[in-house]
């Protein structure tokens, strides 16, 4: 398995990146999933959603060139792509509940072999709210977890998970360091594995059932 | 009608105990003016309507660093360390709503909508208490509308009527808080004169502003 933290988050994010398609509208959320945009393959045109009231997410400006009246939905200097529109909070989530947001990505604290999403609070220690997580699950045609496959050696991909959940039953895929399983009716499936990773090892840091798929690949990352 | 007036003439009209709807997003398009007035004033027992409490120093944040809030209805309260701290302290009431349900329960209220039906929250804590409704096949919570006393937002050019345009993304909750109280102040950030605004650009038309101040 890999061991190198930066290596990790470059082979999540790269593999995540490989996974948009021309002409999708992305959410990316904050932390992890955010660097997804330094990956996007040559050729491959994404807009990006931004939940505070816009699609057409640029890159971060250069010191001393930020716009107060922009900033990403965690409050960070933003700027916007030619062709963006700015709205309300009203249109932001009728884009993500109503079915016009191709793809989400984010993080998450326990995802389950049901395909349930656990990532906004810990009850007694951590709770920041849902924010627009709730919303994007439920809404966004693909929801894809990206995340280091263990928190400190504990297994985060869960039989089935006991921190409140975000949503039931709505995650599609999820894309850690050690590779890329899909969640299905049968339950969840390890189509690709990480370089440097055995299958005995993802099976070891996943307490779900996991079945192998006989087309097992290595991620191109 | 001269709608333009003095802070201290706005502040008149802001009492404790009122439910206060404020626009923003993380401190962006926040009235950051008329928060400070009201920490000023000493306002207590304000039940704030919000997306989050933005920062300890920043935007809406700052009520409750002051403790002129006594319960936030909010969807995110992560970069306010202080607001987690008085949660867990008892001291004050948060009730988290996820961010498209609280901009859909303020968007009813303003519209004449007796609730919303969403698919967010089943499955979740979310749903607990809650009414279910199932709409061909599918599963929706009943969220009730929400309605402020008095709505503090905040335009990047207003004019004197109270047309509001807002600048980029500090739309936000602005727009929908403007239509969900009684009564609302805005902040402009430059005042024009009527006219000057293009009719087509007017995000918040002037029916909905009854107090301006600079």
């Amino acid at each position: 398995m890999i061991q190198d933290k930066d290596r990790k988050r470059e082979v999540i994010v790269k593999r995540v990146a490989n996974e948009l398609k021309d002409g999708n509208l992305v959410n990316l959320g904050i932390g992890l999933p955010t660097q997804v945009v330094n990956y996007i393959p040559e050729g491959v045109d994404v807009l990006l959603h931004s939940e505070n009231g816009f699609v057409g997410l640029g890159p971060t400006p250069k010191p001393g060139e930020e716009d107060k009246d922009i900033v990403n939905a965690g409050s960070q200097p933003a700027s916007h792509v030619t062709g963006a529109a700015y709205f309300d909070s009203a249109m932001s989530f009728a884009i993500i509940r109503g079915g016009h947001l191709d793809v989400t990505v984010l993080g998450a604290l326990q995802v389950d072999q049901k395909g349930n999403l656990a990532n906004w609070m810990i009850p007694g220690k951590m709770v920041p709210g849902m924010g627009g997580a709730m919303d994007l699950v439920v809404g966004a045609k693909r929801v894809i977890v990206a995340m280091e496959h263990t928190a400190k050696g504990e297994a985060k991909i869960l039989k089935q998970c006991n921190l409140p959940l975000t949503a039931a039953g709505e995650v599609d895929m999820i894309v850690t360091d050690m590779g890329v399983i899909q969640v299905t009716p049968e339950g969840l499936v390890l189509t690709e594995i990480a370089p440097e990773t055995t299958v005995e090892e993802v099976i070891s840091m996943t307490e779900a059932e996991l079945i192998i798929s006989k087309d097992l690949k290595v991620m191109d990352v | 009608m001269n709608k333009i007036k003095t802070l201290d003439q706005a502040l008149d009209n802001i009492k404790d105990g009122m439910t206060i709807a404020v626009g923003g997003f993380l401190g962006v398009g926040t009235p950051e003016k008329l928060i400070d007035a009201v920490i000023a004033k000493g306002v207590k027992n304000i039940t704030l309507v919000c997306n989050d409490t933005a920062f300890p120093d920043k935007g809406i944040g700052k009520w409750v660093v002051n403790k002129n809030v006594s319960k936030v209805i909010i969807s995110h309260i992560g970069t306010n360390p202080e607001t987690g701290r008085q949660m867990n302290a008892g001291e004050l009431e948060v009730e988290l709503v996820p961010q498209g349900t609280l901009a859909e329960r303020v968007r009813a209220a303003g519209a004449g909508l007796g609730g919303i039906l969403t698919p967010t929250g089943i499955g979740t804590i979310v749903e607990q208490g809650k009414q279910k409704m199932t709409i061909d096949g599918k599963d929706y919570l009943l969220e009730l509308p929400l309605k402020a006393d008095i709505a503090l937002i905040k335009g990047s050019i207003v004019d004197k009527k109270g047309n509001v345009y807002y600048n980029k993304a500090t739309r936000n909750f602005n727009t929908l808080m403007a239509t969900a109280a009684d009564l609302v102040i805005i902040e402009a950030e430059k005042l024009v004169e009527v006219g000057e605004i293009d009719p087509t650009d007017v995000m918040t038309p002037s029916i909905f502003v009854d107090i301006i101040v600079e």
